[in-house]
């Protein structure tokens, strides 16, 4: 085990690397609080999404459903589906944190694709307990102050698409997409399906339904040979 | 109130899916198939949400200007690899700029 500056250098350096996270972060939580609020979300309803559920993609996936005028299951299952992926992310890292009792109740609710990506990429367990609990804070706080901030400035200002929001959206959903299909060829016939599979379908289909359909392109992949990860 | 529903249940849902992580023997993803499904979940979902929010208005497909213009910026944003905070800046902002001329 190693102490001393080193050890002391690389902590400070994933402490603020963490809080940059979470700052950046900050802003698209503004466009998660407009949207929620012009898609016909309370700001109370809308703060308590980013409060108590936590987890971006899923929360813009929810109330792009009902902006759109999709039904509660079309809009809790896409969001469910996408928020799937957490389960996946909190078995990688519970050998990483072991939490018990109480700390464990509390890392669940921290558990994200930012505070993922962050300990997951340390060197030492220790490294990764600490980026993980500080990107968890440093996002939560700016997701939920900024979440408000959006929520409460639409109320106020009206339409948010004159502010671009319209674009930022599906532009914040890309930039989550690149890095997975940067990793291989598998990923990338798979976004492509189900691009191909939610177009189609966006005429055809109630909102909501187009996103949850697109899973059928996993089929693409499980007609591959699974080989090392 | 079904937003109230919908609100709630996506919030007790959120929560146990990431417990659930905490709480189920991690041989459970030893099989690499199932491990790579999972994997790709998010993928497909998050390609889809891509085209949906970019081209979808309601049940109709709409081609807008601004909104197509700041994805296509911030598009070449994240194929040169910019920060999240560039990507999402520039989207908004392209597409804002445009509206108002």
């Amino acid at each position: 085990m190693t102490t001393g500056p080193p050890a002391d250098a690389a902590r400070s350096s994933a402490v603020r690397n963490s809080l940059g996270v979470g700052l950046a972060v900050g802003v698209y939580g503004v466009a998660f609080g407009a949207a929620s609020v012009a898609a016909g979300l309370s700001v109370l309803q809308t703060s308590l999404l980013s409060l108590l559920a936590f987890t971006g993609g899923t929360q813009f996936a929810v109330v792009g459903v009902v902006a759109g005028g999709g039904t509660v299951a079309a809009a809790l299952g896409s969001g469910l589906l996408l928020a799937s992926r957490n389960t996946l992310y909190a078995m990688r890292l519970a050998p990483l944190l072991r939490v018990r009792g109480l700390g464990r109740l509390v890392a669940a609710h921290g558990t994200i694709d930012e505070s993922t990506a962050m300990a997951i990429g340390q060197r030492s367990p220790e490294l990764a307990r600490v980026a993980f609990w500080w990107t968890f804070a440093g996002v939560f706080a700016f997701w939920n102050l900024s979440t408000v901030l959006g929520a409460v400035g639409t109320s106020a200002l009206g339409d948010p698409n004159r502010f671009g929001l319209d674009a930022v959206i599906p532009a914040a959903f890309l930039a989550l997409l690149a890095p997975r299909l940067r990793t291989g060829a598998i990923e990338r016939r798979v976004a492509l399906g189900g691009a191909a599979i939610a177009v189609a379908l966006i005429p055809l289909t109630p909102p909501g339904v187009p996103v949850l359909a697109s899973c059928a392109a996993l089929l693409l992949a499980a007609t591959i040979r699974g080989g090392p990860p | 109130m079904s937003r109230w529903t919908l609100v709630i249940t996506t919030i007790i849902g959120c929560y146990l899916l990431k417990l659930a992580g905490y709480l189920v023997p991690a041989r459970a993803l030893d099989h690499p198939r199932m491990r790579r499904l999972v994997e790709l979940l998010p993928v497909a979902l998050l390609a889809a949400l891509v085209v949906v929010e970019a081209l979808a208005n309601g049940r109709r497909l709409q081609f807008d200007g601004p909104r197509l213009a700041g994805f296509a910026a911030a598009a070449l944003a994240v194929w040169r690899r910019a920060p999240f905070l560039v990507v999402v800046v520039l989207a908004g902002v392209t597409a804002a700029l445009l509206r108002l001329a």
